[in-house]
């Protein structure tokens, strides 16, 4: 995974809550059994004039200019609630965000996040609107900044805005790592734990077990 | 100080501690389906890793599969092929067992593992869809994970988690007639928000819930995503132990005493001391009805639609003009009595022989209005099979409903089939999110037996003011 320590770029506010998953990429959009090609269907159903249309809804924020370059979007409450699918976070990925700064995310969304290098940034309402506003008087040049080392977000205005991340998910986001590398250093502890567990709980263990 | 089952089904299931309140733990049951299983497999077969204890790992057709009859691997969805016959050859590959068409224990994942006995009290059971958290129903500790994850769980037979609060919430008071639990649930997320539950593990406790046959708190259970939590659970008790006794993966009648006397175990001790505690009166609920585009843009089917102009909060005022924008509606007028083009009784949420019978309960005797496309899609191949053998295909029929073979089915718009732009639709599902049933379609939640009225109706209804029977 491509390791994520600080970056600067453009950030579009789409400060709508709940924003979810199906919006993001909508089910008609995954046609593929692939983690590629998914940029095209993200937000389609906002980003496009019409279903199953590729005509480019010029009100949609992320088809103007310089947004189309952002690198990190600013959100309301609970984004990327709903369906589990990473697709949505592919998607992103593969269109060009890198973190997602917003009040809160849905859960399954957030692990998706740090286990393919976007970082969701968890800030209080007011502070991601008065970065949206930051922003909007001048996109290219209001530019944000989110430094995972010092896990800070900096404000055009200079204004630093400490955030938190487990520590296990800032770990895997700054270093790149393969999770099931991880954890299989821990192969010993399972399959004591799997020994152990078989004698209390044996109904646990279908026939076939090994 | 007393545990929760939450603090009890944690120690039980860690591995190791890895510190920042997260542990490794131990993962009993990992269930698949063909959209994001599929993706998963191939994900592990490319990094050349295999899954590990694939007795252990279930695999379904239900999200992209067709639901009418005589239906094959090919699909109304585009790409669904690929879908399907990718899952096959890697379920067939990793040795796991995999429900597919034409097997009679082939359904939604969330109908088959507590009908096949794979959720079970007190197991950890995780899939890659949201609506895992379903199971927590049966006192499971189930919920729902990414693709990355399932790779993870499939070849370590482990996950790494930072352990959610812990929050109880009493539901208390005896249920009115034609309120279930698809209301409590709908309630809850309507007076609390569609984050009210964000970062908690919820334990639903309460007179009411003691009352709810296991079927009905599967049903409490699945939208506790839509609540924001991290997952919903029910206790178990002498109702759940009789319900899975005997089902074909549970335990065994050597091993039955055991597993019973272990769940025994499982319930929060009374001096448990929960993170946060709510409670809910059920007693003068009226059957829920959502207005909006997000599950808590609900109320009272006696209810108007809510003035956004009378939200203090910014957010959620914009929200809900926007949703009134979509949803074809103006402040003010009843809900009651709105027209519909369409009616779905389905999905992981209610399409359980229980749902399938309080709908009929409903339709017997009466008719869809004309007009009204009226379909019902039953949770698992076996759930049909269990409602045509009393009779409860021919009431639907007889009402004018579609009946069909079972999958997820319109709950979501996939490309294939979908509600028309801008209908109105009374659906039996979870989300009613823009776009989710079909382009620009408007969706309105609420319980099977409110569904069956308003199909009848033509028009959103009361369930308790229902027209004679003929």
């Amino acid at each position: 995974m491509e390791k994520f320590t600080t970056l600067t770029a453009i950030a579009a506010p789409l400060l709508r809550i709940n924003i979810d998953t199906d919006a993001i990429i909508p089910s008609r959009e995954m046609k593929r059994v692939s983690k590629e090609g998914l940029s095209e269907g993200l937000f389609a159903g906002w980003r496009y004039q019409a279903p199953g249309s590729r005509e480019e809804n010029p009100d949609f924020i992320l088809n103007r200019e310089p947004y189309r370059r952002a690198r990190i979007l600013l959100s309301g409450i609970n984004f990327g609630c709903g369906s589990s699918r990473e697709h949505a976070v592919w998607a992103l990925h593969e269109w060009g965000v890198r973190a997602v700064i917003a009040p809160s995310f849905g859960a399954i969304f957030q692990g998706n996040c740090v286990r393919n290098g976007i970082v969701p940034v968890v800030l209080d309402n007011l502070t991601v609107e008065s970065l949206a506003r930051q922003v909007e008087r001048d996109p290219e040049g209001n530019q944000v900044t989110v430094d995972l080392v010092q896990c800070l977000v900096i404000a055009p205005d200079a204004t630093g805005h400490g955030f938190q991340l487990p520590t296990a998910d800032r770990e895997m986001l700054l270093e790149g790592l393969d999770s099931i590398a991880v954890t299989l250093k821990l192969d010993d502890e399972i399959l004591a734990f799997r020994d152990r567990d078989r004698t209390r709980r044996p109904w646990i263990y279908l026939p076939s077990s090994p | 100080m007393g545990r929760t089952i939450l603090d009890k089904l944690w120690a039980e299931h860690t591995v190791a501690e890895l510190g920042d309140a997260t542990s490794l733990l131990y993962i009993d049951r990992i269930f698949l389906h063909e959209r994001t299983g599929s993706v998963a497999l191939k994900g592990l077969e490319a990094a050349g890793r295999r899954v590990r204890h694939p007795e252990q790992v279930f695999c379904t057709m239900d999200h992209i599969v067709d639901t009418t009859a005589g239906r094959t691997d090919d699909t109304r969805m585009p790409g669904g092929r690929d879908f399907i016959t990718s899952t096959r050859a890697s379920a067939r590959a990793a040795g796991i067992t995999l429900f597919d068409l034409g097997d009679d224990r082939q359904g939604i994942v969330h109908v088959v593992s507590p009908e096949q006995g794979i959720a079970l009290p007190g197991v950890t059971l995780v899939c890659p869809d949201s609506h895992t958290c379903t199971l927590g129903g049966l006192g499971a500790l189930a919920w729902g994970i990414g693709s990355t994850e399932g790779e993870h769980a499939l070849a370590t037979k482990t996950l790494a988690v930072r352990k959610p609060k812990s929050m109880r919430i009493r539901f208390e008071g005896a249920l009115p007639p034609r309120v279930y639990a698809k209301d409590l649930i709908l309630h809850l997320i309507s007076r609390f928000g569609a984050s009210g539950g964000a970062g908690y593990a919820i334990e639903f406790a309460g007179s009411a819930v003691r009352a709810l046959p296991v079927e009905a708190r599967l049903t409490l259970c699945n939208m506790a995503v839509e609540f924001g939590a991290w997952t919903g659970i029910v206790a178990p008790d002498e109702l759940t132990f009789d319900y899975v006794r005997g089902r074909p993966f549970a335990p065994g009648p050597d091993q039955w005493e055991q597993a019973v006397a272990h769940w025994r175990t499982l319930p929060s001790d009374p001096d448990a001391v929960f993170d946060w505690e709510l409670e809910v009166d059920c007693s003068q609920l009226a059957p829920q009805i959502t207005w909006g585009t997000s599950p808590q843009q609900g109320t009272g089917i006696d209810a108007r639609v809510p003035d956004p102009a009378t939200e203090t909060d910014a957010n959620r005022r914009q929200s809900a003009e926007r949703a009134l924008q979509y949803m074809g509606l103006r402040p003010g007028i009843p809900l009651a009595g709105l027209p519909i083009s369409a009616a779905f009784i389905g999905s992981c949420t209610n399409s359980r022989l229980s749902d399938l019978r309080e709908a009929a309960g409903v339709l017997r005797g009466r008719h869809v209005a004309s007009g009204v496309r009226a379909i019902c899609v039953p949770g698992s191949s076996l759930v049909k099979k269990a409602a045509e053998a009393e009779g409860l295909d021919q009431v639907f029929r007889d009402a004018g409903f579609e009946w069909r073979e079972s999958g997820c089915s319109m709950c979501f718009y996939a490309g294939g089939e979908s509600f028309g732009l801008e209908e109105r639709v009374v659906t039996s599902t979870n989300r009613n999110f823009e776009n989710r049933q079909g382009p620009r379609t408007r969706s309105h939640l609420a319980s099977p037996a409110t569904v069956a009225a308003s199909a009848i109706a033509g028009a959103l209804a009361d369930v308790r003011e229902l027209p004679p029977r003929v």
